[in-house]
């Protein structure tokens, strides 16, 4: 009988809210991929695609277009089963880890409070530091797979830079974590709700945090595995059609979705700044608050995807040897510092 | 005497559920995806277009082959580290109620992380030229 007994306003309400994820961060990276050309094209003093639409904002959905029209190519050497999962499992990661982040304040619908997260799972950041790592299978499956020597080189090199970034990122957090005192996400947000923001008492943990996130993401300083001088053009080489366009994609959605981390772990969340949104909530409703928190979360976010792309076309990348001596010997020993620091100070001004 | 507080919200496996949800979401669209392009493309195969790239000359043999055991050294350690730093979270999150003894404690920890730490650099581990 127990089955019957599912709330089924909840799962709807849980649907509807997933469904709404998961296509913004599709159209995100979608239109990412046009911000990148269009910010490259201002860096580099050119006009960039213009051709398509107005302002040639209509180029995501012909590349998208484009990529469906496209022969797949499943090399004769490779291992079929393995090709295709690499590139699914890549995406699915990327989509997962939007789960446990607080979009927003909640909303109000029918007198029923709707939290703008889908999971408030008290092990919040955990689940996606566990769902990231996961994200090393796609590059290496899709490397191995493909059965190319420049694949290979490509996914383990890759394999070994992400979890050599994963180490700092995780010590770079505890720190945050000692602020808040729990893993949960909302509550992450609830203390720099309307409050100094964690950025202020943790300046090198974000800065090493960014760092890393960088490095998971592969992009440039850190995208070794793309290094198209050594490589060829990387992990994805043997891919053609959706599977080659569905690891771009995962990059691009991943770079939102550590965007919004950040901004969730460092920035206040869904805080508007120098806003109190519970007075403002009288004036002019729940809902409408809910929905300008959540568009300040997006500007946040969206920031730091343009940053991302900023230091991509200006910072030449990494040696390899160079990255993995700024992530094991620079990043690690001064995140354990920041780490041990931050509780001598938090103990002592408690005393 | 460490006094910890009980968590009383503790998750049941319900909790999870949304997550299950956006689970299978996720995986139906990107397979609903994939399949429309397969039968969307064109299929034109033919024996040269099915062999691996490598900028035009033929491939020479096999890409599983041994290769170097710097990446595998590297694996191999992150699982290692990877562990002590997850032995910090349960630390982080109840370290108010711990206070200066818990402390010591982690202090003697981080001791000894970074006996590990400093063996495998002397080691060499790390070392990318040789």
């Amino acid at each position: 009988m127990y089955l019957l007994a599912i709330d089924w306003i909840f799962i709807i309400e849980k649907l509807v809210l997933i469904a709404a994820i998961v296509t913004l961060s599709m159209v995100v990276a979608m239109y990412a991929t046009y911000g990148e050309r269009k910010v490259a094209a201002f860096i580099q003093d050119r006009i960039g695609p213009n051709r398509a639409g107005p302002f040639g904002l209509l180029q995501p959905l012909a590349d998208g277009g484009k990529l469906f029209f496209k022969e797949e190519i499943i090399p004769l050497a490779s291992s079929k089963f393995l090709f295709i999962l690499g590139p699914l499992l890549a995406m699915v990661t990327a989509l997962l880890t939007s789960a446990v982040i607080p979009w927003g304040a909640s909303m109000n619908i029918g007198n029923r409070t709707v939290p703008l997260q889908v999971a408030d799972v008290n092990i919040g950041i955990l689940y996606v530091f566990g769902v990231v790592s996961l994200g090393v299978y796609g590059i290496m499956l899709g490397g191995w797979a493909s059965n190319n020597k420049f694949s290979l080189l490509a996914a383990i090199r890759g394999a070994s830079q992400m979890v050599s970034y994963e180490l700092a990122m995780g010590l770079s957090l505890i720190a945050v974590l000692m602020l808040t005192g729990s893993l949960q996400m909302s509550v992450i947000v609830g203390e720099q709700y309307n409050a100094v923001w964690n950025i202020a008492y943790q300046p090198i943990g974000f800065i090493i945090f960014f760092i890393c996130a960088l490095a998971e993401t592969n992009r440039t300083p850190f995208d070794l595995p793309e290094a198209e001088n050594e490589l060829n053009f990387g992990y994805h080489q043997e891919y053609s059609s959706m599977k080659l366009g569905f690891y771009l994609f995962a990059e691009y959605i991943n770079m939102f979705i550590s965007g919004v981390i950040m901004a969730t772990l460092y920035f206040g969340g869904y805080d508007i700044p120098f806003v109190n949104e519970a007075s403002l909530a009288q004036h002019i409703g729940e809902n409408w608050v809910a929905l300008l928190t959540f568009l300040t979360l997006m500007v946040k976010a969206l920031f730091f995807v343009f940053v991302f792309m900023w230091i991509r076309w200006t910072i030449p990348r990494f040696r390899f040897d160079q990255l993995m001596h700024l992530g094991w010997k620079r990043l690690i020993p001064l995140a354990l510092l920041n780490m041990v620091i931050t509780a001598v100070v938090i103990l002592w001004l408690k005393k | 005497m460490v006094n910890l507080a009980i968590q009383t919200n503790l998750d049941t496996s319900g909790s999870y559920l949304p997550i299950g949800l956006q689970l299978l979401f996720a995986a139906g669209m990107i397979v609903t995806l994939m399949g429309v392009t397969h039968l969307l493309g064109p299929k034109r195969r033919t024996a040269d277009k099915l062999q691996n790239f490598a900028s035009g000359i033929e491939s020479h043999g096999e890409a599983r082959q041994p290769i170097a055991i710097k990446y595998f050294l590297t694996a191999i350690l992150f699982v290692l580290f990877d562990v002590e730093v997850i032995f910090f979270y349960p630390y982080a999150v109840n370290f108010r109620e711990l206070g200066w003894s818990g402390f010591y404690a982690v202090l003697l920890f981080v001791a000894f992380f970074l006996c590990g730490f400093i063996y495998i650099i002397r080691r060499g581990a790390l070392k990318w030229e040789d």
